[in-house]
């Protein structure tokens, strides 16, 4: 699985991003079902990594760009998307994963985050159509940030993938492999299984590109403990 | 209230954990949640049944929970993202929850993955012979519905042929 990450950790130290905005879903960590917000966008400093019940992951603390951050949610909320500020939040592996999948085993990350939470846990999730436009509006809100940032932004979720009930263990590389050539799709939870709903939130990773996009590197491999796993470097030309 | 039914129901072996079952099963995610807290895990483990007298949970919501009814539990309203707290808070690996709630062992439930994963065809939707469901703790493959409260020890109907379930006039929960 891992050996499938080395062209893109060599990409990203190349290009030495000043912001990751990383897409990304709570697994009952920082929200429980007291509350469920769509879409929620980490305007901290800092966002220490939780303790899910084996301690925490041993990573460094992410941290946050305050004032870019707080941008984007100005912004896009008066583009119409009416997302939740988030001033403090420990961030589960959902989030740490990804980072230590891109920039390896570190003492301090290279780059500061904001970490954009989206709803996958509850039925409904925000349909794919609702993401691909948050991604548009977060693109505009970027570019028209007063100061020149590098800003790359990762779509996350694990592709197929069911650990609930008694069709845990779904995988379906087919339908990975068209998402993957499409990046635009419906039928997830059927498809893709329970969890593996959570491939809209590449959705607004997509959107915040142009279409004049070019992708420069895929991987795909099943499994990665009990999910298909992926992932695709799309770069604006 | 008997549950409205949705489009999604039809998904074999599948509880979606859609705002109504977030609801229904607030108490059981909770008092899941409570156990990220290691001084709680410890009072939990020393007089389980008293420690959920704090949580507003149904009777058959608390039998699933001593019991340690993982599907019961997800049909009940709770979410594998919670319940997989209570496991932790077990000590088992997220795999053996994954084997106990698929009928499977560990190690087989680790083969079918090495092999690439349970196959999507056939598992679509209802009213394709399943074998694997017949194996899952109190799944009845018929009525693709958990065959009842006691569902560790009911016996699954095996179901053969193309045989429809939407009909069925099995009650989905209590």
């Amino acid at each position: 699985v891992f050996s499938g990450f080395e062209h893109s950790k060599q990409w990203i130290k190349d290009l030495k991003p000043d912001v990751a905005i990383v897409v990304f879903n709570d697994h009952a960590t920082a929200f429980s079902v007291d509350m469920i917000p769509t879409f929620a966008l980490g305007c901290a400093d800092e966002f220490p990594p939780a303790d899910e019940g084996w301690g925490p992951r041993p990573v460094p603390v992410v941290r946050g760009h305050a004032e870019f951050a707080s941008h984007i949610a100005q912004f896009v909320i008066l583009d119409e998307f009416d997302l939740t500020v988030v001033n403090r939040m420990e961030v589960d592996h959902g989030l740490t994963v990804p980072l230590s999948l891109m920039f390896g085993k570190v003492d301090r990350w290279p780059c500061r985050v904001v970490p954009l939470a989206v709803n996958v846990v509850m039925f409904p999730p925000p349909t794919g159509r609702r993401c691909y436009a948050l991604g548009q509006a977060i693109q505009k809100a970027v570019e028209s940030y007063p100061e020149d940032l590098r800003v790359v932004i990762f779509g996350t979720g694990g592709l197929s993938h069911q650990i609930s009930g008694p069709r845990a263990g779904l995988i379906n590389s087919a339908w990975d492999k068209s998402f993957l050539d499409g990046l635009t799709n419906v039928e997830y939870m059927r498809e893709a299984g329970a969890e593996g709903i959570e491939m809209v939130m590449w959705l607004i990773m997509r959107g915040a590109l142009d279409d004049t996009f070019q992708e420069t590197y895929r991987f795909y491999t099943v499994p990665a403990s009990n999910t298909a796993v992926g992932h695709i470097i799309l770069e604006p030309r | 209230m008997a549950r409205v039914r949705r489009d999604y129901d039809d998904i074999p072996g599948t509880f979606v954990f859609d705002a109504e079952r977030s609801r229904q099963g607030y108490g059981i995610n909770m008092f899941c949640m409570s156990l990220l807290k290691k001084e709680n895990r410890e009072v939990f483990k020393t007089d389980e049944a008293s420690y959920l007298n704090a949580y507003k949970l149904t009777q058959e919501q608390r039998e699933a929970i001593l019991g340690r009814q993982w599907n019961r539990m997800l049909q009940l309203g709770g979410n594998i993202y919670f319940t997989a707290k209570l496991s932790a808070t077990d000590g088992l690996s997220f795999q053996q929850v994954a084997a106990l709630m698929t009928g499977s062992t560990q190690q087989g439930y680790a083969e079918m993955m090495l092999r690439g994963g349970r196959p999507i065809d056939g598992n679509r939707r209802v009213g394709v012979e399943r074998s694997w469901l017949r194996s899952s703790p109190g799944w009845d493959a018929h009525t693709f519905r958990l065959s009842g409260r006691r569902s560790i020890s009911a016996k699954p109907k095996i179901h053969t042929g193309n045989g429809c379930s939407r009909g069925s006039s099995t009650p989905s929960n209590g």
